[in-house]
């Protein structure tokens, strides 16, 4: 048996617990690919969200693996949640297995989702680990014969307290079988979900594992290139090669198509449904070439985009489809008035693409009334629902498995191809592996919004802000949903016609500033087209948080300078509590010296260097970064040297795999500051590739990111996978500012872009 | 039509039948090998996740052709080294804990691989100019160069 036929065998949920279903996990879940493999089981009992058994079993080796419904895109989040249910369960983090992404194994946790991974993913699984051990202690008291308080639990091993000698192991005690035990659940699918059986669970003062740095367990198979690592490496026998042929200018329908002209292409044959089109082939080269060579007549449609040149002017003179006031403290206007000084500035940003490093892909496989899809989605249970929906299937009938895609950020192109993959199988009645060329990656995936926000405050004598409003203008960030679990949300969907179901969502800058009088609001406008676009809009890694902060962090620095006061100073007039010492770490780290931003008089060099601060916060974690930029005043090239960053996601988990993360973070937001603009003219968009969309190269990568993690393990984890991405821009912004005294208010910083700005 | 093309690949031999003998390395890898580690990312040699040695070259195989190969020695991500003998950039990789989704790795190991060989001892500069080029999207370019750095020192 393989292991693809041992996968498909497992579809039924009702499975018996086994001791030898190690390669159905670890074909599953990268996570349990780890060098210490731990014997495995086939499948909990039907997914019941008030059972502990549908996120937790134990095995007769007494390890463990809970079914975690999130992934990871690469972050360590498995890890994380290993890690806090062994600190519950009293075993070493490398006894807890992980597994994750399969809708027939997990339930709906929301996937991917708004870096609440160990935030909110963490808690169920938690307090499932919590439950486990006080059942395991009940059980070991009647075997043991006293009362459970006289319990001892290490290593898995329980044990009579003062008679050491009397244990029993927590594979002794339910390895292999079900706890059979019932939790109060919240009634929540998805982020939300939760569920507590009203174990006591382990102080945070008693932590062993939680805090500690065990290593990821996808990186050896990643570097050693195991097989079936990536959604890209499954293989099924007879399974097609698709690719898909996309409209060459935006709003465009196929007339007709000329199969005849792949015909010389062997095995080569067109796939088309209500305007869709794909091409398959028995190889994949060959569907390759006849996505290349398929002859299609298009339309000619107008054009479906507004002057590139005047995007900003477009957004801002665009009807208003929703206006929401997020924040609204005191009376802006009348302090206004009574301000010593008024401050006012405009910012930009523009369309950015998730651009992930490989388009996606997915395979799909309809057999025994099953559709299967293999996903890089970051949510398999919304692209099961959507698959499902699309093709008019029961969701019991349908069964999405995550595998690692080439790169998850949001909601890239995934969701596509994994709509795309089911419908190809269910046409051509055979297996089906999509992928996309580059084009499928930049051109077609969601971008995130272009927008323009408007600042205005008012200080008072003192320095102080006494208002502030603070107004987003832009495409919404949820156009498309951040799932595909309908799909009016994909591409292929849309294609066939089915009815839109817009959301209309961006947001406003949060921090903690203290201001007694404010106006936050956010405006969405409508897509220049408002389906099959290739600039349709949806979540992308912080979904508009690097635009807001760009702008929110730049204006605190433009008011810092109307109050002739230091740009960490003028913050801390402001904050306080965790806050502030965010702030104060992250200026200590860097060695900021204290003085008001911008040149000294004499200084007419042709490269420059300067220093800018920004803070933000995201649900609750706190970011702190400073940057330190040399401008070539001449070419406008813009050179990040360092950062130092402070952290504050409350309880750290794994301090080496968050540095990791922060890391990560900060460079790919510094490739959004500097480069990042997704190209387009009224017909289409222009960003191709690498070329045309171009990202931070290792020769601009900064000589040193420093990094403090500020710990606090009493509070609960507040999510890290992406708030250290938007204060980026801001910092860079404000340091072009102290190395030249010129303030830019678009993004991104490219040298084409800001030439001449500093002459 | 379809042609036999003869190929060596991490040290074994193999002949494989293709419809167009100027299909792409890649494809012949992936498909007709059935290897997994050798990605397409582009297939325009923009962002290096295809990356083999071809006699000890780093090459982007989504761009080359099988014809061009056939007498060449070509070696993956997975000849370069195992869990159980790694090359010293794989255990730097492991110890740095580098990649995020890691789809770039064979880019930046097989072209650091061929960097190192050449230069033993390069200085972060002959690091970041030697590498310039590949793709990473997920921003781990300062893990990467600490891996580099690592593996030259452990080399």
């Amino acid at each position: 048996m393989t292991s693809l036929d041992l996968l498909r065998s497992d579809l039924t949920r009702r499975g018996i617990l086994k001791g030898t279903g190690a390669l159905v996990i670890s074909f599953s879940a990268p996570a349990t690919l780890a060098e210490a493999a731990i014997a495995a089981i086939a499948a909990p009992k039907p997914l019941d969200p008030t059972q502990l058994d549908s996120y937790l079993a134990i095995h007769r080796d007494g390890s463990a693996t809970v079914f975690f419904g999130k992934i990871d895109g690469g972050q360590g989040t498995d890890v994380g949640i290993a890690q806090i249910v062994a600190e519950e369960l009293d075993l070493p983090a490398d006894k807890v297995a992980v597994v994750m992404g399969d809708s027939a194994k997990t339930i709906n946790q929301g996937g991917a989702s708004g870096s609440f991974g160990i935030t909110w993913g963490g808690k169920p699984m938690r307090h499932a680990a919590a439950q486990a051990r006080q059942t395991l202690l009940d059980l070991a008291a009647k075997r043991l014969d006293v009362s459970a308080d006289k319990l001892t639990v290490t290593d898995g091993v329980v044990a009579v307290l003062d008679a050491p000698a009397k244990k029993i192991t927590y594979g002794q005690l339910v390895g292999g079988k079900f706890f059979n035990v019932t939790m109060k659940w919240n009634g929540k699918i998805g982020n939300d979900l939760d569920v507590d059986g009203g174990a006591p669970l382990k102080k945070p003062a008693d932590y062993k594992v939680v805090g500690t740095a065990p290593p990821r367990r996808d990186v050896k198979p990643k570097v050693f290139a195991r097989p079936a690592t990536y959604v890209t490496d499954i293989r099924l026998p007879g399974m097609l090669h698709a690719r898909v042929v996309r409209p060459p200018v935006a709003g465009a329908e196929a007339k007709s198509v000329d199969e005849s002209s792949i015909r010389s292409i062997p095995g080569a044959r067109a796939v088309q449904k209500d305007g869709y089109i794909a091409v398959v082939a028995p190889k994949e080269w060959n569907a390759i070439r006849a996505a290349q060579q398929l002859k299609v007549d298009w339309s000619q449609p107008a054009p479906a985009f507004a002057d590139p040149a005047q995007l900003y002017d477009t957004i801002r003179k665009a009807p208003v489809r929703k206006r929401t006031v997020e924040k609204q403290t005191g009376s802006v206007d009348q302090a206004m008035q009574g301000a010593a000084k008024v401050v006012e500035a405009d910012y930009e940003w523009p369309f950015q693409s998730h651009a992930s490093m490989g388009s996606a892909c997915a395979v799909a496989e309809m057999k025994d009334g099953v559709m299967t899809v293999w996903t890089g989605s970051q949510k398999p249970h919304y692209a099961r629902d959507g698959v499902a929906a699309l093709l008019k299937l029961p969701p019991e009938k349908v069964r999405a498995i995550w595998l690692t895609g080439p790169g998850s950020y949001g909601r890239n192109d995934a969701g596509d191809a994994a709509l795309e993959a089911a419908f190809l199988a269910q046409a051509t009645g055979k297996p089906v592996r999509i992928q996309g060329m580059r084009p499928e990656g930049i051109t077609w995936d969601t971008k995130g919004p272009a927008s323009v926000h408007h600042a205005k405050a008012g200080l008072d004598a003192a320095g102080k802000i006494i208002a502030y409003q603070f107004e987003s203008k832009g495409f919404s960030r949820l156009d498309l949903d951040s799932n595909e679990s309908d799909p009016a949300y994909s591409l292929i969907g849309q294609q066939w016609g089915v009815a839109l179901k817009p959301l209309d969502s961006f947001g406003t800058p949060d921090e903690a500033y203290d201001i007694p009088n404010q106006l936050k609001a956010w405006e969405t406008i409508a897509p220049m087209l408002d389906r099959v676009s290739p600039l349709r809009t949806s979540h992308l890694r912080d979904p508009v948080g690097p635009q807001i902060h760009f702008a929110s962090e730049s204006f605190i620095d433009e008011l810092a300078l109307a109050a002739k006061t230091d740009p960490v100073e003028f913050r801390l007039r402001h904050l306080s509590g965790r806050d502030a010492a965010a702030v104060k770490a992250a200026a200590e780290k860097f060695g900021w010296t204290t003085r008001v931003s911008g040149p000294s008089s004499d200084s007419k060099a042709d490269v420059v260097t300067g220093r800018g601060i920004a803070y933000a916060k995201r649900l609750g974690t706190i970011v702190v970064v400073a940057a330190e930029v040399e401008v070539d005043r001449r070419s406008g090239k813009v050179r990040t040297k360092r950062f130092a960053v402070a952290h504050d996601c409350g309880c750290v988990v794994n301090p080496a795999l968050l540095h990791n993360t922060i890391e990560g973070n900060i460079v790919q937001a510094t490739s959004r500051s500097l480069w990042e603009e997704v190209r387009f003219d009224k017909q289409k968009v222009t960003s191709v590739d690498w070329l045309t969309y171009p990202i931070l190269d290792i020769t601009e990568a900064p000589e040193k990111v420093d990094i403090v993690l500020l710990d606090h393990p009493e509070i609960p984890p507040t999510g890290a996978g992406e708030p250290s991405s938007r204060p980026v821009a801001g910092a860079i912004a404000n340091a072009i500012f102290d190395a030249t005294g010129v303030r830019i208010r678009r993004a991104p910083f490219r040298p084409e872009n800001l030439k001449g700005s500093f002459a | 039509m379809t042609t036999q093309v003869r190929l060596s690949v991490d040290g074994k031999s193999h002949t494989i039948s293709v419809d167009d003998p100027n299909m792409p390395l890649l494809y012949a890898l992936r498909d007709e090998l059935g290897m997994s580690n050798p990605h397409f990312g582009c297939g325009l040699a923009q962002c290096g996740a295809c990356t083999v040695h071809v006699n000890g070259e780093p090459t982007r195989s989504c761009v080359t052709p099988l014809s061009a190969v056939t007498d060449a020695k070509i070696v993956t991500l997975a000849g370069l080294g195992t869990a159980e003998h790694p090359h010293p950039l794989q255990a730097a990789y492991v110890a740095e804990q580098v990649p995020q989704c890691g789809y770039c790795i064979n880019g930046w190991i097989m072209t650091a691989a061929a960097l190192l060989k050449k230069n033993p001892h390069p200085s972060d500069d002959d690091i970041r100019k030697g590498l310039t080029g590949l793709k990473c999207r997920c921003g781990t370019h300062m893990a990467i160069i600490r891996a580099v750095k690592r593996a030259a020192a452990t080399a």
